[in-house]
């Protein structure tokens, strides 16, 4: 019996087997979480600066950057070797950022100066400022690289930026504390959270006109439960995914009708959510419960919680 | 006791449980209704009582609809098992229990054969409950309803085992609503079918005690863990020794010479 549940096990395992590595910002811990993507298990804690939060993949895919909101910098970590290997200067307080299409720039919400810094990596200097609104949290470049969006928690409006001249081309008004932006894989749409209405606005990019708008309903949960924090969407755009905050819940959302199709049950206060290279597979990190949750999207199901360090923040799926 | 002689045996008691099951179709209904009232109503205002903790053999955090359902596919075991155990009591005032232990075969033989009909004839609403509950997103693995076939048989075992045990002491039918009171409910709350052992801990110590202590938690655990792929060892054991104990317990019972059955002036 226990032979045969070990073999099925194991042939399970090797099904959804897939060679990646899984970083996950633990705010609180100061710390990056290395879990392999195959046996879901934790391999690795990398020790960065104080209050890990935003992260993202260089365009080679061999360093990870991560933002340090106390620490005022950018920690760049070499996925070869696990470790800091270098440092960017961000302005103050980065809590997300994006790294542009080129390669050579990373675009940073500065949540305390009410900027957006651009920093040049090669030359680890902060190139160029633009001011927008109350506390800057969100950020996401277009797929084209010439626009950036940038969302302001207290204005509540997100600012969009021309990535060649640092210009402020818009700012649009969004549900209270907007939290991050989103363009579409085609770049026709950008996507904004509200974390107190518990929304998600979509916008047509060109036009900068409003399309749509998600209210997010969780049974069970009272509205104010109900906040929409991160967004990532499928490379096909047909899906987005949603982290639904203090309602413990990814939503699945059907980019053409907006409808909701499928909550999921993660840990508590999913912030952030990233989709495998295939995207079959969604991972929450939850930061109140201090773990990931793996949503096997083929099955629609979430197949496990992993412990992965206290207050988990980003997470972002490397080789 | 020759082979073929005890098999037409076994087939003979199997087939009256079967045609008695079968015709009783109020009873085939409220067994299947009862579960499902349970997952529909309890369950819904439950919801988030899970919300906080994993509990094993569960990966990630659960729904309770999710958690109940091992629970409540061993309730329909248990609900089974007494109401079998009333049966024989039945049995047992009109005189059947008597023609059947009258037959040219070992005592202990025919009442395994009793017990163990009894437990096959109520396999396939328990599947047909666990198939139902993939309506209300509860779905374990594919695997998961082949291996808990063994759980499931060995929990009604002994289930089963233990209400022959009532139903040897059990005197008269009447009698059935006191071990509804003091047996069935007291079984099936206190224990992990509705609530894990954390849960229960925070309401009280003693209550968490009495569950853990409760063969019918192990009996519920072997199907959960089972169900989700997941081999319970503890609980197999206990739930195998429970019913080795009970069933012995129940044989002096209807032992005309030694058991309670004599005492009483052996009315079978």
């Amino acid at each position: 019996m226990q032979v045969l549940i070990a073999l099925v096990l194991s042939m399970l395992m090797a099904r959804s087997a897939s060679a990646e590595t899984i970083y996950v910002s633990n705010e609180q811990d100061n710390t990056v979480a290395v879990v392999d993507g195959a046996t879901m298990t934790l391999q690795d804690t990398i020790e960065v600066g104080r209050r890990p939060r935003g992260m993202a993949l260089s365009i080679d895919k061999k360093t990870l950057f991560v933002a340090e909101g106390d620490d005022n910098r950018i920690d760049m970590i070499d996925l070869a070797r696990r470790q800091v290997v270098g440092r960017l200067p961000s302005g103050a307080d980065p809590e997300f950022f994006v790294v542009h299409p080129d390669g050579k720039r990373l675009f940073v919400a500065n949540e305390n100066d009410n900027l957006v810094s651009v920093v040049d990596i090669a030359a680890a200097k902060v190139v160029g400022t633009v001011d927008v609104g109350v506390e800057p949290e969100g950020i996401a470049v277009s797929p084209d690289g010439r626009t950036v969006a940038c969302t302001s928690e207290t204005t509540s409006m997100v600012h969009l930026i021309d990535a060649a001249t640092l210009e402020l081309i818009d700012n649009l008004l969004i549900d209270t504390r907007p939290r991050a932006a989103a363009f579409s894989p085609d770049g026709k749409q950008l996507w904004v959270s509200s974390e107190i209405r518990g929304t998600a606005t979509v916008f047509d990019a060109a036009t900068r006109a409003q399309t749509g708008k998600i209210e997010f309903e969780v049974p069970g949960i009272r509205r104010e439960g109900v906040q929409a924090v991160g967004i990532v969407m499928s490379r096909d755009g047909a899906n987005a995914y949603v982290a639904l905050g203090p309602a413990n819940r990814i939503a699945e959302v059907d980019t053409k009708t907006l409808a909701v199709r499928r909550l999921y049950l993660v840990g508590q206060r999913p912030w952030h959510v990233a989709l495998s290279d295939d995207q079959k597979r969604l991972i929450s990190a939850n930061g109140n419960s201090g773990d990931i949750s793996f949503i096997d999207l083929e099955n629609q199901e979430v197949v496990k919680s992993l412990p992965v360090g206290r207050g988990p923040w980003s997470v972002v799926i490397g080789p | 006791m020759k082979t073929h002689h005890a098999l037409r045996a076994l087939h003979g008691i199997l087939q009256r449980e079967m045609l008695r099951t079968l015709r009783q179709r109020a009873r085939l209904f409220s067994a299947m209704v009862r579960p499902l009232v349970w997952l529909t109503i309890f369950a819904a205002g439950f919801r988030s009582v899970l919300g906080l903790s994993i509990t094993p053999p569960y990966q990630t955090y659960v729904l309770y609809e999710v958690y109940v359902v091992p629970g409540l596919a061993a309730m329909m075991l248990l609900f089974h098992a007494m109401a079998s155990s009333l049966a024989m009591v039945y049995d047992r005032e009109m005189g059947s229990m008597r023609l059947l232990l009258t037959a040219p075969l070992p005592r202990w033989y025919l009442l395994a054969a009793r017990l163990l009909a009894s437990v096959i004839v109520g396999l396939p609403l328990v599947y047909l409950f666990l198939f139902v509950a993939r309506f209300w997103d509860v779905r374990p693995p594919i695997l998961g309803y082949v291996a808990v076939f063994p759980a499931l048989v060995l929990s009604g075992l002994m289930l089963g085992a233990f209400g022959l045990l009532v139903s040897s002491i059990s005197t008269q039918m009447e009698n059935f609503a006191g071990v509804m009171n003091f047996v069935i409910f007291p079984m099936f709350f206190a224990s992990t079918a509705l609530y894990p052992i954390w849960r229960l801990a925070e309401a009280g110590p003693v209550l968490a005690t009495i569950a853990a202590w409760n063969p019918f938690s192990s009996a519920v655990e072997l199907i959960r863990f089972a169900l989700y792929l997941r081999f319970d060892v503890v609980s197999m054991l206990v739930v195998v020794a429970c019913l080795v104990v009970f069933f012995l317990a129940a044989m002096v019972g209807y032992d005309p010479g030694r058991g309670l059955w004599s005492r009483r002036g052996g009315e079978g």
